[in-house]
């Protein structure tokens, strides 16, 4: 059963950024693409489980504050070390101005 | 026993397992992230006059050498040379580990290889050590890049500010790793599938220094060498006497980069070969800002960090009894005053295990 949760409203992230979005005890990086297009993943870094929404979005990479690691947020996919493992991406849509994913 | 006592900074020894933190836990000064934002922002163009000079010099300097050899020229030259060969090379090697001066991701590559061989590094041993410098930036038993560890020898730490145990250590590492060998404590932070990476990057750093020691011989003259390989020996002493300020004589184990690292005021041309490492804490506190937004990141948070020292000078005037004292008292560090206002150090409380 599909389970759809608000995380923000569209505007609340700018082209080419991320927000954190907290949901119980789990937490998401929600991302906005420089042609505004919205991708979530988890949101902590797979190296040292560092919160990626104070990283840098460059393209269509999420590059982590801590060591620089880099994803693909579209695919998760860990692009640059240290990180050697991928992140886990969740589905968006966008429904009257806001995001929403499922978890 | 109180925990300052039992310094153990082996990598796999008692306190190896005791740093109890997580990289999350660090103190940040707050900014604004959108400034943090402008900060962190890459450019090709400001990272390509820096780097493109720095090259334009080495191989300028580098012809002059050859134009001079054999005449009394040859030293001088040779002297500067080496700053722009080997201390140049050390702190891009360093900025290009980190990933963030171009935006173009294949130029920082090509340039973090070039840099690590001119600096006798292996690329991927020192990605991964610095990686764990920088998540436990001086905890006793985590941190490999503790330069110091206490007390300090002070022998030791006048032929390190000229780089030579190291450097001779970098050579002896290069060809053990280049066998196939790896120390339990590189194994503690290099993973496996790292491994071979590591070790083809050893075997080709050796090749070409064969190469140029096969030159030598060939053309019966010291020349070859003192262009590609020896000038990491005689050259890079000026990165280190700079390098030797990041974090002589502060406090260790304590998640708070103010109190660990220092910042000073330099003049430009030892900016230019230091990459701007002198805006230590900010590096350490914000990693993801390139080494030319340093001077701006440094007026955004100074107001909640503790004063810039004025010169080198004065960081040798604070760094230099404090090792002294040391020796005696392994348990003295030099304490940095935060300005009123500034947010408090993290307390930090290290698992007895080390106590033991
Ligand atoms: S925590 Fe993200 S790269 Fe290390």
């Amino acid at each position: 059963m599909p389970n759809w949760v608000r995380a923000c409203g569209a505007n609340d992230v700018e082209a080419e950024d991320l927000v954190r979005f907290d949901h119980g005890d789990r937490t998401f990086a929600v991302y906005r693409s420089p042609d505004d297009e919205y991708f979530c993943t988890e949101g902590l870094c797979t190296h040292e489980q560092v919160h990626l929404a104070d990283g840098l979005v460059m393209d269509y990479e999420i590059e982590c504050p801590k060591h620089n690691a880099t994803f693909d947020y579209r695919t998760g996919e860990a692009k640059r070390a240290p990180a050697c493992v991928n992140l886990a991406t969740y589905p968006v849509k966008i429904e009257n101005g806001s995001v929403w994913i499922e978890i | 026993m109180p925990i300052d006592a039992c310094r153990d900074y082996s990598l796999t020894g008692p306190n190896a397992k005791a740093s109890g933190f997580g990289s999350a836990e660090w103190y940040a000064s707050p900014a604004p992230r959108k400034r943090i934002k402008e900060l962190m922002k890459r450019s090709d163009r400001l990272a390509l006059t820096n780097y493109g000079t720095w090259l334009g010099l080495v191989v300028a300097t580098g012809v002059l050498l050859v134009a001079v050899w054999g005449t009394a020229w040859a030293w001088p030259v040779a002297l500067v040379y080496g700053v722009f060969y080997g201390s140049g090379a050390d702190s891009r090697w360093h900025e290009t580990g980190h990933g963030t001066p171009f935006k173009t991701r294949w130029l920082n590559d090509a340039f973090y290889h070039l840099a690590s061989f001119m600096s006798l590094r292996n690329p991927h041993l020192w990605r991964w050590s610095h990686t764990r410098h920088h998540s436990e930036t001086v905890i006793v038993g985590r941190d490999p890049e503790i330069a110091f560890p206490r007390p300090p020898s002070i022998g030791n730490w006048v032929l390190n500010l000229l780089y030579i145990p190291a450097i001779t250590k970098e050579l002896g590492k290069m060809v053990r790793i280049a066998f196939g060998n790896l120390t339990e404590a590189e194994k503690s932070f290099l993973p496996e599938s790292e491994w071979p990476k590591t070790f083809a990057a050893s075997r080709a750093h050796l090749l070409v220094l064969a190469l140029v020691g096969l030159a030598a011989v060939t053309l019966q003259s010291w020349l070859p060498l003192f262009l590609i390989g020896l000038p990491t020996f005689y050259g890079s002493w000026l990165h280190h006497i700079l390098a030797t300020t990041q974090h002589a004589g502060l406090a260790e184990d304590v998640p708070d980069h103010r109190m660990n690292s220092r910042t000073f005021y330099l003049n430009p041309f030892f900016r230019f070969i230091y990459s701007n490492m002198n805006y230590h804490i900010e590096h350490h506190m914000y990693p993801m800002v390139p080494f030319y937004n340093l001077p701006a990141l440094h007026e955004e948070i100074k107001a909640d960090c503790p004063p810039a020292y004025a010169s080198l000078l004065a960081c040798y005037r604070e760094m230099v009894p404090a090792v002294m004292r040391q020796q005696a008292d392994p348990n003295h560090y030099i304490r940095r005053p935060l300005p009123a206002g500034a947010g408090a150090t993290p307390t930090y409380e290290r698992p007895v295990i080390a106590a033991e």
